[in-house]
């Protein structure tokens, strides 16, 4: 089964079966968000808990793939106690990585930001740890929107919640 | 079509040349997602090629010779179709883009002329989402009631309420074999407590018609809609089947040539069925196409397709559950005879997205997702399954091919 050992590395296998930051947070103050991969049915729940320019504490609800789960798992990992800039950073990196490049993330036209030009890291110097086990799916491209149902679904959370923080009545 | 004999299963894949052709020298090609979509036979391929090489051009009102031809063919096809189904009239036999355009025309144009508020539409829970979201676009409009017939959880339908369901309902829309569980319902009892009670009756027959004997008459259905891909004929065609009274005292779906006797800046006036119900352009090849596909079907004989199936699926279901043992659940009926060969397969411990990709790793081609079936999801509790689907070019091998795939997945996965 050449190539299979790729995909499924042994740390996303263990992500799958044990995976971390697992359940729910109270919303509020957390904010929830829902993602779906209308392909597979995956669903996924991310609840961020946010102090104002990072994320304090992160759960994942839902179900779904090895790829999609895993991915969810590590992410929490990756992000908790980041800062927002520090999480978008990381998220372009991961998407990079994935062969994606998305201008809602600061590039512009769909590109990565010119270096210099922006004061985000460029994404091939952002460390991603663990993350790098994923690196396998971009040979299988059905599976990267497995891999990036939960970054996707936490861009949305902390979008909303920079939202929140930002109306008058302010937050914790 | 009454030949006893069993299908020559070999002598049928050697007609479909993908299985010489395609993606890996070193292993067969293991189908088994023909609910999905069928393979196509050389029959079906060459006919198509030829009319292009031949005879092609648009069809109607053209006096040259070759659009002369091209009519021909294309309502020689309706006929072909007519006669496939047992229709009475290849007038009643209406070409649409594929089998969702076929149940969205009886939405829209039967229901959208006769559902109000106090009417009620009758579902089952195994719909496919194209006999749902038809019915729940326009209940948004109308504001009628959209009824279920329940699933069980062998898989079989619910019937204990039916005739509750159907008080006072004026349509019951239902799946004629379920996409997902193989579950053929009991037609011919529930079409007649449909009639009983007042209500038409439209089958979504899309994973039948391709592998049942089928006969319009017989069903006693006023809609019967289905699609030419699944039936080893071309995408882009699908057929629905109406009672001439219905489809004439219908008003038209879409608008535009072909469909209209007169124009006026005042406004139109529709042509007769079936030309009433086709704007625009045909698929005139892919029409061709599907005829080819029907012909070649009547060769191998429906009832001799279905005897296939019904063997082959019956030891499927032996098979897998020897070879997997309670690791396995195959969802819908346990008996062939009640079913298609459609398995919906629940690997424990194995989400059905990588149950797919391990089996690919065999070039073995199954289907994981709610499959267009999510309501049935819902009540089965799952998020998703992993369907393999049976037909005429598949043998015990493809089944044994299969089962080794699940043992390998079941390996690679143990936890």
């Amino acid at each position: 089964m050449s190539g299979l050992e790729d995909l499924y590395r042994e740390i996303i296998l263990d992500h799958y079966r044990t995976p971390r930051n697992r359940g729910k947070l109270e919303t509020p103050p957390a904010h929830k968000v829902e993602g779906f991969n209308p392909l597979c049915g995956d669903e996924i729940t991310v609840y961020v808990d946010t102090d104002g320019d990072r994320v304090t504490d992160v759960r994942i609800d839902g179900q779904g793939c090895s790829i999609s789960q895993a991915s969810a798992s590590m992410m929490t990992n990756a992000i908790k106690g980041r800062s927002f800039a520090e999480i978008s950073d990381l998220t372009r990196a991961f998407k990079s990585m994935m062969s994606i490049h998305e201008n809602e993330l600061g590039g512009d036209d769909g590109r990565e930001p010119e270096p210099g030009s922006e004061e985000s890291v460029p994404a091939d110097e952002v460390k991603l740890g663990d993350l790098e086990a994923l690196r396998g799916v971009v040979k299988f491209p059905v599976r990267i929107k497995c891999a990036t149902l939960a970054w996707n679904t936490l861009a949305q959370a902390i979008d909303e919640a920079r939202a929140d923080d930002g109306a008058p009545t302010g937050s914790s | 079509m009454t030949t006893t004999a069993e299908l020559d299963v070999a002598a049928v894949k050697a007609d479909f040349p993908i299985f010489d052709r395609c993606c890996d020298p070193e292993r067969p090609l293991v189908f088994l997602d023909s609910a999905a979509s069928s393979q196509k036979p050389r029959q079906v391929i060459e006919a198509m090629s030829e009319f292009y090489e031949t005879t092609y051009a648009n069809v109607h009102r053209g006096v040259y010779r070759i659009a002369e031809a091209a009519t021909n063919r294309m309502e020689g096809a309706r006929r072909t179709v007519a006669g496939f189904i047992g229709a009475p009239r290849p007038e009643e036999i209406i070409f649409t883009k594929n089998a969702t355009e076929a149940l969205n025309l009886v939405a829209r144009s039967w229901g959208g002329a006769n559902l109000g508020p106090g009417d009620a539409v009758v579902l089952t829970q195994m719909e496919h989402h194209a006999n749902i979201v038809p019915w729940q676009i326009l209940a948004a409009e109308k504001g009628f009631e959209i009824r279920w017939i329940p699933v069980r959880p062998d898989g079989h339908l619910d019937l204990s309420n039916l005739d509750r369901l159907l008080d006072g309902a004026a349509m019951m829309s239902v799946t004629a074999m379920s996409n997902v569980l193989g579950t053929i319902p009991p037609l011919g009892s529930m079409i007649a407590a449909a009639r009983a009670a007042g209500a038409l009756v439209t089958l979504d027959a899309c994973q039948y018609v391709p592998h049942l004997p089928t006969d319009v008459s017989s069903l006693d259905a006023d809609f019967i809609a289905f699609s030419g891909h699944k039936m080893l004929g071309p995408t882009g065609v699908g057929v629905l089947w109406g009672r001439t009274e219905l489809l004439e005292a219908m008003p038209p779906f879409l608008g535009g040539g072909g469909m209209i006797l007169d124009v006026t800046q005042e406004g139109f006036r529709a042509d007769a069925i079936p030309a009433k119900f086709e704007a625009g352009t045909p698929p005139i090849t892919e029409i061709v196409g599907l005829a080819a596909a029907i012909e070649y079907l009547d060769g191998l004989g429906m009832d001799r397709v279905r005897r296939h199936e019904v063997s082959l699926t019956a030891y499927a279901l032996r098979t897998l559950t020897e070879r997997l043992g309670d690791r396995l659940t195959i969802h819908g009926p346990s008996e062939p005879a009640d079913r298609g060969g459609v398995l919906s397969l629940d690997l424990a411990g194995v989400h059905p997205h990588d149950l797919s990709q391990v089996l690919d790793q065999h070039n073995v081609c199954v289907r994981p997702g709610h499959h267009c079936a999510k309501p049935l999801m819902r009540v089965l509790g799952v998020g998703a399954t992993a369907r393999a689907s049976l037909y005429v070019y598949n043998d015990e091998s493809d089944v044994d091919a299969l089962a080794d795939a699940l043992v390998d997945a079941g390996e690679f996965f143990a936890f």
